[in-house]
């Protein structure tokens, strides 16, 4: 990474002059600036971001860890850079704890199959949550289907919250593991991570957090939450598609096997025997997405120039002052009335089926989510079919949050 | 009138509309007037499941014709569904089976036929023409 960081100079972050750094949040929709209220699905990408994908191919794309050539001595180079600047964000003790990934759902999908493989027999239990998206669940079901083994789910209130009384009385010497999610994706409920792993720890199971929705939002110290796993996306955290972490205690991930086989995860291959990689490379088979590792390093280096702290109160404010607009909408109901939340919002208006509701918002050039959100669980529960979802970035204005509710107010004029 | 005529009558009669609200209101009242569908028959083995909307699909064969009725949660949706019954509804099964559906497109809404929707109006016409090739299979 050679090019300087241009972002605007802050002690308390100009938003108008970051949201220069993103192309596409420039652009108009139907004639109109686009507002973009999605971010939990992805967020939009600055042009740090989008340099670095581009010299990387343009300077010195190359195959990583086998060559003995100057290129790719370069890409190795920048690619493990690139895993220190992720562990030095999560404060994880050792680079090697780093796993990159395709994804949060693949460093689940990792960890449920190696984890699982190992440690799980008939009649053990996992430990999820009623608020888990579907790739913090369906990985989980897979394995405990193959072993024998029984999904336990932790209940939630009707404000979105875990029942924190039933998850101590599920904790019992039969669960193996607990999976849960560190911040809801269709509630935006945070929950109350720490005080689950001590537990946890406490009745010696490790714990797994899935932090899709909160690494972009919250400082995340691995370290301080003892984590025993951690997954989130790079996408959400204004990195490119495709790319993820999973952090693994170094204790876990020696005990655990390797998920997939191939090329660099080996030490030495005969017909008769493999011997496995040390770590991280024992997680890594096959060429990685080397573009995709170095650039989401370079998305990590953009959020630590603003710093997560600041954007974490550029966005409680925004959210908090889109939480005071929405709720003076007549018939609004918000789904999900946590009273710690972060990121996004859910409702729904009157009797609008949200599907409705998304439309009439898209038309307004206001892009929000509707639907379940790959949490049907959580749908189920409300007995509702889905919700509308703004979710927002530290690049979102209270202007936008006046255009939502316009538009919103609109929309009830036309639909109701 | 054939299937190909309706469908250019609705095609011209979206184009009286001077913006997209306009046309949007139109497809929400279409959806709100309707009664569409027996309620004997909005059950689970009449649903068309997508993943955003639920679409209620009922076919019934007289006199070498099929009567489509139908249903939707969502008024969008709904008033999409009541255009396509307006244009099937009443012809042979060899004539459905045949159709080439395009007014939805003309009229600006593909997006309710295409797989980034996921919505239940696509799959509705899948099986009204499903009906359609099935009906006219066991005419002969």
């Amino acid at each position: 990474m050679t090019n300087a960081v241009h972002i605007a100079e802050m002690v308390f972050p100009d938003v108008e002059k970051l949201r220069k750094d993103f192309p596409l949040l420039q652009t108009q929709l139907y004639g109109k600036p686009l507002i973009y209220l999605d971010n939990a699905a992805t967020t939009q990408k600055p042009q740090y971001v989008l340099d670095a994908l581009s010299q990387y191919y343009t300077q010195y794309n190359s195959n990583v860890h086998r060559g003995v050539h100057a290129l790719s001595q370069q890409a190795t180079e920048a690619y493990e850079v690139a895993r220190r600047k992720i562990a030095g964000f999560i404060n994880a003790r050792h680079d090697h704890e780093i796993i990159f990934t395709k994804g949060t759902t693949n460093g689940i999908n990792l960890v449920a199959a190696s984890f699982g493989k190992k440690f799980l027999s008939a009649g053990d239990e996992v430990l999820i949550s009623a608020m888990e998206h579907h790739s913090n669940i369906v990985p989980w079901q897979m394995i405990c289907e193959e072993k024998g083994a029984i999904l336990k789910v932790i209940p939630i209130s009707n404000t979105g919250e875990l029942v924190m009384d039933a998850f101590d009385s599920l904790l019992t010497d039969r669960v193996k593991i607990v999976a849960v999610t560190y911040v809801s994706n269709s509630l935006g409920t945070v929950n109350p991570v720490s005080e689950i792993i001590r537990k946890a720890h406490a009745a010696n199971i490790p714990v797994l957090i899935d932090a899709a929705q909160a690494i972009q939002h919250i400082p995340v110290d691995v370290q301080k939450l003892d984590a025993d796993f951690l997954a989130f996306s790079g996408h959400k955290i204004y990195g490119p598609t495709g790319t993820g972490v999973l952090y693994g205690k170094e204790k876990w991930l020696n005990e655990i096997p390797p998920y997939e086989g191939g090329g660099d995860m080996i030490k030495n291959v005969t017909f008769a025997k493999t011997t496995y990689n040390e770590l991280p490379f024992k997680f890594e088979a096959g060429t990685p997405h080397i573009a995709g590792g170095i650039v989401l390093g370079a998305a990590i280096e953009y959020v630590q120039q603003i710093g997560i702290t600041a954007i974490q109160q550029l966005e409680e404010e925004v959210v908090a002052y889109a939480y005071e607009r929405l709720s003076s909408i007549p018939s609004l109901r918000f789904i999900g009335d946590a009273w710690h939340r972060s990121g996004a919002i859910s409702f729904l208006v009157g009797n609008i089926h949200p599907f409705d509701m998304g439309e009439i918002l898209d038309k307004q050039s206001i892009a929000v989510r509707t639907g379940h959100h790959c949490t049907q669980p959580v749908m189920d529960f409300f007995h509702i079919p889905g919700t509308v979802r703004a979710s927002f970035a530290f690049y979102n204005t209270k202007a936008e949050v006046d255009a939502l509710i316009t538009g919103i107010e609109k929309a009830k004029r036309m639909l109701e | 009138m054939t299937i190909k005529e309706q469908q250019d009558l609705i095609i011209e009669e979206f184009s009286f509309f001077n913006d997209w609200t306009e046309k949007y209101e139109y497809i929400i009242q279409l959806g709100k007037d309707l009664p569409l569908i027996d309620e004997q028959y909005k059950k689970e083995e009449h649903l068309i499941k997508g993943c955003q909307s639920k679409v209620w699909l009922h076919a019934a064969h007289r006199d070498g014709r099929v009567f489509f009725t139908a249903d939707s949660d969502a008024l969008i949706t709904k008033g999409l569904v009541s255009m396509m019954v307006r244009v099937l509804s009443g012809h042979s099964p060899a004539e459905i089976a045949e159709a080439e559906i395009y007014f939805i497109d003309a009229i600006g809404l593909k997006s309710h036929l295409s797989l980034t929707r996921s919505n239940g109006l696509l799959s509705m016409l899948k099986q009204m023409k499903m009906y359609g090739l099935a009906l006219k299979n066991a005419d002969r």
